[in-house]
C-alpha cells in the first residue's frame, strides 16, 4: 500500500521557515513508522534528519509526534494509523527544533542533573564493595517497578499540558518519576528521602503537576505516570507536612 | 576545537561508564564521548540478566562459573582471565546493588537469580539459578544508575560526537579526534589515557538484535592504527529473534519455562541438548533451528521456528517479562500467553575485538607488550572470556567486572605517566575528511552498498560457513569496498547529516566485515559459533589458539596468539 506521510522540515543552515513535505512511501500494515521514515531518507531524500538506535522501544531515541501526539517511531505501526489518511509527522513539541524531527533535549536532561540523581550515602561502594547486598523485600521493590521502566524519551513532558500552556519552568513528569525512584526506594537513607522531598518541593517542582494525565496517556512505556506522582505527593505531605490539611 | 581530560572513554555503554565512573572516583578528570546520547547506547537493550556465583537461590560456586564459561567457550577463552570474570562477579554484583540498582528479590529478600543458557552445577550436572536480573530490563537499570551516578560525579559528556580518528604521540596513544554530529565541528580530545567502549558491529548483518548505533567503529578505529583484532570469526547468533525483525527475546523466557518447538510441535531441543536441551548454549541452539528449518521442520514451510511461552503463566510472565511480552503483543500483534512466537537466529554479539589484558591493556602488534595509553572494554574488547561462544549473562558481567579493572589501571596510568603530546593536524585531518565525502560528487549511495555488504554477510558468513561461500564473500566485500571509494553525498548539510555518518559507519562496517571474513576463512576447523561446514570437527592440535587479524598494506594478515589453560583441560563439549 502507499502511506502519505506529511513531515514537518526545517534546516536551519538554508531555511527561513518550516515547511511541510508530503512522502508517499510504499509500506505494509506490520512496518513500524520508523522503517517508513528510513525508506523515505535511504531512497528518496537523504536530508530528511530524525534520532533513532534500538528500533524496539527502549532506548528512547526517536520520539515524535504522529498526529498530534508523541510517540516512538519504532513502537508504532502501520497498522496503529488509519492509513487511508495522510500521517502527519512533526517534532515533539515544546523542545526546540534543531533540524527536522531532531529537537534539542538539553533542557530535559538539565531537569533530570536538577534532581542529584544518585545515592548521596553510598559513597565508594565501586571501591570498597561490602560484602553482602542490602535486603529489600519485594513488596518495597515493587514500588519503584514504574519508575524504573522509564527511557527518558521525553514524550511525557512534550504532552504536558502545565508545560505547553501555563508554565514552561515545571519541572516535568520523567525528571518526577527519576526522583521518586530514589525517594521511593526503601534502600535510601531517611535523611537522603527527606532531602529529596525538599527538592521536589522546590519552585516549579512537583507541586507544579495539576494530573492532567497526559503523560499517563503517551508514556511508550504504560507507566501511570500520574498515579506515580500522587503517590509521591501524598509521601511528602505525610513526611514533611503532616499537620496540614 | 581542543578539549584536554586525563581520561577519555569513547562510547557510553555499561562498560564505558562503569570505567569512566571508577577513574572519576579516584580523582581522575574524565569525559565520555558518544556517537548517541550517553542513555541511548545499546546496553540498554540487554534483557535477561548478569551472572554471579552468588548462591542466593541454590548451592553454586566461581568455580563452577569458571567451567561453564570455559566449555561454553569450546575452550578457547584464556582461563586467566575467566578465573577473574568468574570470581569478582558476585563482588561487582554487590557493588551495584549499592550503587542503587533495583534488582528483582526473593522471598529473603536477596536478589533473586533464574537459570540461563548454559550455566549449570557441578560441571554440567544440570542449570543453576545464577543470573541476577531486573526483569527483563537488565541492562537499561544498569546503565540508568550508572549514568545518574556518573552525572552527579561530574563525567563529563559529550554526546551526539562521532569519533574518526585515535591519535598518537609516537606509540602512545594520546587522544581522540571526530566531529559534533550536530553542527560537523572537528572536535580533539586530548588524554593521557583513551578508553574504547564502543560495542559491537551487528549492524553488518541483515538481521541482528543490535540497534542502528552498533556498527564496529571501535574496531575500524583499532584496524586504521595497525593494532590487531582478536578472534573476529566468532560471531554470535541469538536463537531466538522475533522472526523478520531480529528483536531479542531473551534467553530468560526459556529460562522461566518457555521452550523451542519446530513445525511439528516437537520439542526438538531434546534430540540437541539432552541434558539442558532449552538452556544450552546459543551457538548449538543457533545451529539446531537452522538444521530444524534445513531438514524441512520450519512451521508450515517458512524459515522460523516457534518458542512457546504459554507455560509459563500469565501472572508469572508479566511480572519476570513484561518488556519481552510487551514486543511481542506490538510487533507481531499476538499475546504469548495463548500465542507461539515466531521466532529465528539474530546476529546478536562479538565474542572478538580489541585484544586486551586483564586490565584493559591493548595489546600491540607483533606482541610486543602493550600500547601505552589505550584500553579496550566490553563488546568491543577481547579479553578473551567468551572465546568462540559467549554464555548468556556473561556479558554484563564483562562490562562490570573488566570495566572496573580497566578504570583502576586507567587512574594509575594517568598517575605515572607524563602528558603525550598531540599530533597538531589532527583537526585538519577531521575537517578534510568530512569535506572530502560532502564535496564528492561520485555517485556510489550508502543505502546500496550496506544492504550489499548485510545480504552478503548474512547468507554466507553467519551461522554455518564453508570456504566457498567465504571466498567469494571475501571478494564481493572487496569489491564493495573499492566501490565506497566512489561514495557521494545528496545530503550536503552540515547539521546533522546522519548520510555523512551513515557512509563513514560504512566504511567502518566494510572494514570489520574483511576482518571477520577473513579470520572465519582461514579457520579451518568447526569451534563454538564458528561452524564450517567443509570442517565439521574441532580441531585442538592446530587451532586451539586465538586468530589476530591486522591491517598491512597490500590488506590483512592473520597471526596466532596461544591460549590460557590452567584448570580445566579442552574436553568433549557436550549438554
Amino acid at each position: 500500500m502507499k502511506l502519505k506521510m506529511k513531515i514537518y522540515r526545517f534546516d536551519p543552515g538554508a531555511d527561513k521557515d518550516p515547511r511541510f513535505d508530503v512522502f508517499e512511501v510504499e509500506a505494509s500494515p506490520n512496518d513500524r513508522i520508523l522503517d517508513c521514515l528510513n525508506k523515505i531518507r535511504w531512497e528518496q531524500d537523504s536530508t530528511l534528519s530524525y534520532r533513532m538506535s534500538c528500533t524496539h522501544g527502549i532506548c528512547g531515541s526517536d520520539a515524535v509526534s504522529i498526529n498530534g501526539i508523541p510517540v516512538l517511531a519504532c513502537q508504532k505501526l502501520v497498522k496503529d494509523y488509519d492509513y487511508a489518511q495522510e500521517m502527519i509527522i512533526e517534532p515533539l513539541k515544546y523542545f526546540p527544533v534543531i533540524k527536522d524531527l531532531i529537537v534539542n533535549m538539553q533542557p530535559f536532561f538539565k531537569r533530570i542533573r536538577a534532581i542529584q540523581p544518585n545515592y548521596p550515602t553510598l559513597e565508594q561502594t565501586t571501591v570498597n564493595p561490602i560484602e553482602k547486598e542490602r535486603l529489600q523485600t519485594n513488596e518495597d521493590r515493587a514500588k519503584i517497578d514504574d519508575a524504573i521502566k522509564c527511557i527518558l524519551c521525553g514524550c511525557c513532558v512534550a504532552a504536558c499540558p502545565v508545560i505547553l500552556e501555563q508554565e514552561p519552568r515545571f519541572i516535568g513528569p520523567a525528571p518526577i518519576l527519576r526522583e521518586e525512584k530514589y525517594i521511593l526506594d526503601s534502600r535510601a537513607s531517611p535523611s537522603d528521602t527527606l532531602e529529596r522531598m525538599h527538592i521536589m518541593e522546590k519552585p516549579y517542582g512537583i507541586w507544579g503537576c495539576k494530573s492532567y494525565f497526559m503523560c499517563t496517556i503517551v508514556c511508550p512505556k504504560g507507566i501511570k505516570v500520574t498515579e506515580q506522582i500522587l503517590k509521591t505527593k501524598k509521601k511528602i505531605i505525610q513526611d514533611l507536612h503532616p499537620t496540614s490539611e | 576545537m581542543i578539549h584536554n581530560y586525563d581520561v577519555i572513554v569513547v562510547g557510553g555503554g555499561i562498560a564505558g561508564l562503569y570505567t569512566a565512573l571508577t577513574a572519576v572516583e579516584k580523582g581522575c578528570r574524565v569525559a565520555v564521548v558518544s556517537k548517541v546520547h550517553v542513555v541511548r547506547s545499546h546496553s540498554v537493550a540487554a534483557q535477561g540478566g548478569i551472572a554471579a556465583s552468588l548462591g542466593n537461590e541454590e548451592e553454586d560456586h566461581f568455580e563452577w562459573h569458571m567451567y561453564d564459561t570455559v566449555k561454553g567457550s569450546d575452550y578457547l577463552a584464556d582461563q586467566n582471565a575467566v578465573e577473574i570474570l568468574a570470581k569478582e562477579a558476585p563482588n561487582e554484583i554487590i557493588a551495584l546493588e549499592q550503587m542503587g540498582v533495583p534488582f528483582t528479590r526473593n522471598a529473603l529478600g536477596k536478589i533473586e537469580q533464574r537459570r540461563f543458557g548454559g550455566h549449570t552445577k557441578n560441571q554440567g550436572q544440570a542449570p543453576v539459578k545464577r543470573a541476577c536480573y531486573v526483569s527483563d530490563r537488565t541492562g537499561r537499570a544498569i546503565m540508568d544508575t550508572l549514568y545518574d551516578r556518573c552525572l552527579t560525579k561530574n563525567v563529563d559528556m559529550y554526546n551526539e560526537v562521532f569519533v574518526v580518528q585515535l591519535l598518537f604521540d609516537g606509540n602512545h596513544c594520546c587522544g581522540v579526534a571526530g566531529y559534533d554530529i550536530a553542527n560537523c565541528t572537528p572536535l580533539v580530545f586530548h588524554a593521557k589515557a583513551i578508553v574504547l567502549a564502543t560495542g559491537g558491529c551487528g549492524k553488518i548483518y541483515k538481521t541482528t538484535s543490535n540497534g542502528f548505533a552498533s556498527t564496529g567503529d571501535g574496531f575500524a578505529l583499532a584496524l586504521d592504527s595497525l593494532i590487531p583484532l582478536e578472534d573476529m570469526e566468532f560471531v554470535q547468533f541469538h536463537p531466538t529473534g522475533i522472526y523478520g525483525l531480529g528483536i531479542l527475546i531473551s534467553e530468560a523466557a526459556r529460562a522461566e519455562g518457555g521452550v523451542l518447538r519446530n513445525g511439528l510441535g516437537e520439542r526438538f531441543m531434546e534430540r540437541y541438548a539432552p541434558t539442558l536441551k532449552d538452556l544450552a548454549p546459543r551457538d548449538i541452539i543457533s545451529r539446531a533451528i537452522l538444521t530444524e528449518l534445513a531438514e524441512g521442520r520450519g512451521v508450515e514451510g517458512q524459515d522460523y521456528v516457534h518458542l512457546d511461552l504459554r507455560g509459563i503463566g500469565k501472572d508469572q510472565l508479566a511480572q519476570k517479562l513484561p518488556e519481552i511480552v510487551s514486543f511481542i503483543k506490538t510487533y507481531l500483534g499476538i499475546d504469548p500467553n495463548q500465542a507461539l512466537v515466531p521466532v529465528s537466529p539474530t546476529c546478536h554479539y562479538m565474542m572478538g575485538g580489541v585484544p586486551t589484558d586483564t586490565e584493559g591493556h591493548v595489546l600491540q602488534e607483533n606482541g610486543n607488550g602493550f600500547l601505552p595509553g589505550l584500553f579496550a572494554v566490553g563488546e568491543c574488547a577481547c579479553a578473551s572470556v567468551h572465546g568462540a561462544n559467549r554464555l548468556g549473562c556473561n556479558s554484563l558481567v564483562d562490562l562490570v567486572v573488566f570495566g572496573h579493572r580497566a578504570g583502576l589501571s586507567v587512574v594509575e596510568h594517568v598517575r605515572e605517566k607524563n602528558w603525550p603530546v598531540l599530533p597538531q593536524q589532527a583537526e585538519s585531518i577531521v575537517e578534510a575528511k568530512i569535506n572530502n565525502l560532502l564535496d564528492s560528487q561520485a555517485n556510489e549511495r550508502v543505502p546500496i552498498l550496506r544492504a550489499a555488504m548485510q545480504r552478503l554477510m548474512s547468507e554466507k558468513c553467519s551461522v554455518f560457513r564453508d570456504n566457498q561461500g567465504l571466498s567469494e564473500t571475501l571478494a564481493e566485500i572487496r569489491q564493495l569496498q573499492k566501490c565506497y571509494s566512489n561514495i557521494g553525498l545528496s545530503n550536503k548539510s552540515r547539521v546533522f547529516n546522519y548520510e555523512l555518518q551513515e557512509a563513514l559507519e560504512l566504511e567502518n562496517m566494510l572494514k570489520v566485515a574483511e576482518a571477520i571474513v577473513f579470520s572465519a576463512l582461514e579457520r579451518k576447523e568447526s569451534r563454538g559459533a564458528h561452524f564450517r561446514s567443509d570442517f565439521p570437527e574441532r580441531n585442538d592440535e592446530a587451532w586451539l589458539k586465538h586468530t589476530m587479524v591486522s591491517a598491512i598494506p597490500e590488506g590483512l594478515e592473520i597471526k596466532y596468539k596461544p591460549i590460557s589453560i590452567t584448570k580445566f583441560t579442552p574436553g568433549r563439549r557436550r549438554y
